[in-house]
């Protein structure tokens, strides 16, 4: 097998071999429950205090603030809409998140919509950024949270989080922020913002899968969605998931310690890719902000072709990436990204998501910009679309199709 | 994911590419739900003598084109329109089952192809019959 270059670092990392012998001693000779109150015990207690300061040291979080570890992202994104609506339902029923939130947070909120709640879904612009003018205006009386993400892991736009957190400061609703594809690549600060709850993954940091953490400001309080012996101070029961949490703690050190250096050099090499790629191909254009955009991130999109194609040609040179086409998604549905964004549907469907990581080099970005052309150009070939030959003159209306 | 025959078909597809003297040609498929196919075929003696194709879509829209192409040639019109997607499917030693529904379309390309030509002749399916 060709050796595997990963640009696919969104959808997951191989757990950085600092953070992989940080967690060995958690498997077997630090194995005991925190909830005990023998030294084993004890142990792993005190390892989970310090990954809790880890975590919240990455994040800006002040000293009496929670970070409650979870399952992972997913998990957190559900407790922090139906945990804060739950509690808080006396004081209204509405939410407001975006059109370019993960979906752990959109389908949440539908699921909430179920439940007697109600929620508001704000556009964005054609770059991905959302439209804060909306976002006032869809501000009541009943709203009692407001959900925004800080960067889009698909198309990599950040959102200005910072205005974003001065209309929810103004109208007094807690904000809370899906931070899971920017933290480690950008700064990320709750106390600078006075952000209330803020999502993290632990894999996306380069630590473990199935880890995650929920962080909260002090006075915030929600109600459990998993109730039982009352760990994570009672918000979140289960043992600990000491191995993973102490994984997470440590990666998040490290991505605090790296973060400068992740800057400057990824936002190089993505510079590079999105420049090598725009000059060399014919009819690509990049998908989100061309410069309120995460460091590791190209989303490009290449006309009159489909992206899985591209993807299965790629991964035989050895190349990992992802597509935003619908032809890889288990509902054949299109980005919902790209979509809110105004791309066209069947431009949608040539989309790669490019994320760079820690071990990407010069070497990778110039090889990519090598072997992409003549995949571009075999795909395109057998394609009936061209300049030509555009898009929209082929509607088959008899034809039965997933739509 | 995908069979050998699938990714053979889709790296190495047989018989790509416009055919410039096609009798008929069959059209199916939507560049919205990211799957367009066209069939060319040129006949002779209700024979189809020769058959290409063009695809916009994923790797089994690509390699559901070639295997037709392949399974088509030499057919009469009447033995050809008999082929069927699960014929294709098949020959491709199977389909992902997400992709039975929407990226096999090329039977129905085929199809089209022969109501075309026959359309053109003067004759409809039932004459086939």
């Amino acid at each position: 097998m060709t050796k595997q270059i990963n640009f696919n670092h969104s959808a997951g990392v191989p757990v950085d071999e600092q953070v992989l012998k940080a967690m060995k001693p958690y498997f077997r000779q630090y194995y005991g429950n925190p909830s005990s109150v023998h030294a084993v015990g004890q142990q792993s207690a005190k390892a989970i205090a310090n990954a809790r300061v880890q975590v919240g040291q990455l994040i800006g979080a002040a000293p009496k603030d929670r970070v409650i570890f979870t399952s992972g992202a997913t998990e957190a994104n559900n407790l922090a809409l139906q945990g804060f609506a739950y509690r808080h339902r006396r004081k209204g029923n509405h939410i407001i998140i975006s059109k370019m939130e993960h979906l752990s947070i959109i389908n949440t909120a539908k699921f909430l919509s179920k439940q007697g709640f109600e929620y508001t879904q704000v556009g964005v612009d054609k770059h991905g950024i959302v439209d804060t003018k909306a976002l006032k205006k869809a501000i009541t009386d009943q709203t009692i949270l407001i959900s925004i993400q800080h960067a889009n892991n698909e198309v990599g736009t950040i959102q200005p989080i910072a205005d974003i957190a001065q209309i929810a400061n103004n109208a007094e609703i807690p904000l809370h922020v899906d931070a899971v594809a920017s933290a480690g690549l950008i700064p990320v600060n709750v106390s600078e913002h006075g952000i209330s709850l803020l999502t993290l993954s632990s894999n996306d940091l380069y630590g473990p899968k199935g880890v995650g953490a929920l962080y909260t400001r002090k006075e915030v309080a929600l109600q459990p969605i998993l109730t039982g012996g009352g760990q994570e101070y009672g918000i979140r029961s289960g043992s600990e998931n000491v191995s993973g949490i102490v994984g997470m703690g440590a990666a998040a050190e490290l991505a605090k310690e790296q973060l400068a250096d992740n800057v400057t050099r990824l936002t190089w090499l993505r510079d590079q890719l999105i420049k090598g790629v725009l000059e060399k191909i014919d009819d690509s254009y990049l998908n989100g902000h061309p410069t309120q955009r995460l460091p590791n991130n190209a989303n490009i999109r290449f006309s009159y072709i489909e992206g899985e194609a591209i993807t299965l040609h790629l991964s035989f040179q050895g190349f990992l990436v992802a597509t935003s086409s619908a032809c890889t998604s288990k509902t054949l549905a299109p980005s919902h990204c790209l979509m809110s964004m105004g791309v066209a549907e069947a431009e949608a469907h040539g989309a790669l998501q490019l994320t760079l990581g820690r071990e990407n080099t010069q070497a990778h970005i110039d090889k990519f910009v090598e072997v992409l052309p003549p995949i571009i150009e075999k795909l395109r070939a057998m394609s009936p679309l061209s300049k030509d030959v555009p898009y929209d003159i082929f509607e088959d209306e008899e034809h039965d199709h997933h739509h | 994911m995908y069979s050998k025959t699938v990714i053979d078909h889709f790296t190495n597809p047989r018989n790509m590419g416009e055919m410039k003297d096609a009798d008929a040609i069959g059209k199916v498929g939507n560049p919205t739900c990211g799957d367009l196919i066209w069939i060319y075929i040129k006949v002779k003696d209700d024979v189809i003598t020769d058959v290409s194709f063009k695809t916009f879509g994923c790797a089994a829209a690509i390699a559901t084109s070639s295997m037709i192409t392949e399974i088509t040639k030499g057919k009469t019109l009447k033995e050809a329109y008999q082929i069927t997607r699960t014929d294709v499917a098949e020959n491709l030693e199977g389909l992902p089952p997400i992709k039975m529904h929407c990226s096999n379309l090329s039977a129905d390309g085929l199809h089209k192809a022969i109501q075309e030509y026959l359309r053109k002749t003067g004759r409809t399916v039932e004459d086939l019959k």
